[in-house]
């Protein structure tokens, strides 16, 4: 199962608590982990990425293993520890005032 | 038992705030959507109870919200776990997609600050509009200035592209709050007739249900732009009717309080002795369609009341002659900014006038101005205010 960590307010929009954890089928991806997350609750679609371009959007940034994932390539693969479910894929909502 | 619901959105969430129909005690219910910045709700007048919020943030976008009991409980409409036969989500109730089919006679660009062509980029929803006897049927009005409609209850939005393939289109360009519809006017008389304004290009009007739009803004002067007297870019704020007289419309442009009497073909100043004629709301008394209400601000660089002054400006003749409303308002040291949506009627005798303030206080007179309260001192910003009367 691959964990994933949403921001607050994406969990509240979607009515969880905790980690999300997601079975994957074939190869674990940014785009397979979002398309999995936006399957699984399409109320989160158009708030991670855009509707149509299905780019991230500006201010959301994906991490793990301390490493900021979020300009690599959508169908990278994504590190063994996420992919074993030992460390989570976290999507975060960047830092800005107010 | 009347009573009333006030539905309040700021920078920080939505509270909703209920009272009998005297109006003296209230509930506060909130925050609802915590954290995110509510620009608008607003409830169908054919159902109360079914109530849509615009919810928005940086960070993750636009959502629309649905209360189909009072705002006691809220969803994203469509938010189920519908597929499509790809086995994609179906939901689409926060997917707002210019039109770009040839049918829908598209523009790509419009003005940006540098004088060159800019794409459209949906940014939120500013406003919302239910239709007046279909609690399915809403339209939206959005930044970069579109108008959206949904007739599924807010599942899925449409763009009504006439508006934004108006032939003055590529000359719209965002003000400094950027280029948003914000005001939407249905005309109780005529189901194909609907009036917008969007700032910075001006007020429009369709009359076949939104497939076609004219300029409305003969008469309009506005010294910041280079024509003061175009087609389009005057700086519109609010647009108020009284369904009674839905020929009459009232304007609170950046500068100027205006008066069209032919449905918006024409405008003329109806300022008169108010101290300053800026400001953003505007608002008709439910039962006397000549009495308009206002807020003079001080300037367009000062977005604060005249001498830390907060005042609400009322007329009974239409316009022209005004008096200040001072009891129960603050009139020393008061800084704050009222919005363009941010004041409201309910249809009680007598008729209560609502406003918020971005200091956080909620206003409300029971007695159509003469005297006010505030329901509450401590809000975020508030960026809207809607009084629903219950009946």
């Amino acid at each position: 199962m691959i964990r994933i960590v949403l921001p607050p307010h994406l969990r509240t929009l979607a009515r969880v608590d905790g980690e999300l954890k997601l079975k994957i089928d074939g190869a674990v991806t940014q785009q397979s982990i979002l398309d999995a997350i936006e399957s699984k609750y399409p109320m989160l679609r158009g708030t991670i990425r855009d509707h149509v371009t299905l780019r991230r959007r500006a201010f959301v940034r994906f991490f793990a293993c301390e490493q900021d994932l979020s300009h690599e390539p959508m169908d990278a693969a994504l590190p063994d520890a996420v992919v074993r479910g030992a460390e989570p894929f976290l999507i975060v909502g960047a830092i800005a005032g107010g | 038992m009347s009573g009333v619901r006030v539905l309040v959105g700021t920078r920080k969430g939505a509270f909703i705030l209920t009272s009998d129909g005297k109006r003296k005690n209230w509930e506060v219910s909130g925050p609802h959507f915590a954290g995110w910045e509510m620009y608008h709700l607003k409830g169908s007048p054919a159902d109360p109870n079914r109530i849509y919020a615009s919810q928005s943030s940086g960070w993750f976008g636009q959502v629309i919200q649905r209360s189909d009991d009072g705002g006691k409980t809220w969803d994203t409409p469509g938010g189920g776990l519908t597929t499509t036969p790809e086995g994609m989500p179906k939901v689409e109730s926060n997917k707002f997609v210019y039109d770009t089919s040839p049918s829908g006679k598209p523009l790509t660009t419009h003005q940006w600050y540098d004088g060159t062509q800019h794409p459209w980029e949906f940014k939120r929803v500013w406003h919302l509009e239910p239709s007046l006897s279909d609690p399915n049927t809403v339209y939206a009005g959005v930044e970069d200035a579109a108008i959206f409609r949904t007739t599924d209850g807010g599942k899925t939005w449409h763009e009504l592209a006439g508006l934004r393939g108006h032939p003055s289109g590529p000359k719209w360009q965002p003000g400094a709050g950027g280029m948003c519809l914000h005001t939407i006017v249905l005309d109780p008389s005529n189901p194909n007739r609907i009036f917008i304004a969007i700032s910075a290009a001006g007020s429009f009007r369709s009359d076949d249900g939104g497939k076609t739009w004219k300029p409305i803004n003969r008469g309009l002067k506005s010294q910041y732009i280079p024509d003061p007297d175009a087609e389009v870019g005057h700086c519109v704020h609010r647009i108020a009717m009284h369904r009674s007289r839905p020929g009459v419309l009232f304007m609170q442009k950046h500068w100027d309080v205006m008066r069209s009497d032919d449905a918006g073909d024409s405008w003329h100043e109806v300022s008169g002795n108010l101290p300053t004629d800026f400001g953003f709301p505007i608002d008709v008394h439910a039962h006397e369609p000549n009495t308009v209400y206002v807020v003079p601000i001080k300037s367009d660089s000062e977005h604060f009341p005249l001498d830390g002054k907060l005042r609400v400006y009322r007329s009974r003749s239409g316009g022209n002659e005004w008096e200040p409303l001072t009891k129960g308002l603050p009139q020393r040291d008061c800084y704050v900014n009222i919005l363009r949506d941010a004041m409201s009627v309910d249809s009680l005798d007598p008729c209560g006038i609502y406003f918020g303030t971005t200091g956080g206080q909620v206003y409300c007179s029971a007695d159509a101005g003469d005297s006010w309260t505030p329901i509450v001192r401590d809000l975020p910003a508030v960026l809207s205010v809607e009084a629903q009367t219950l009946r």
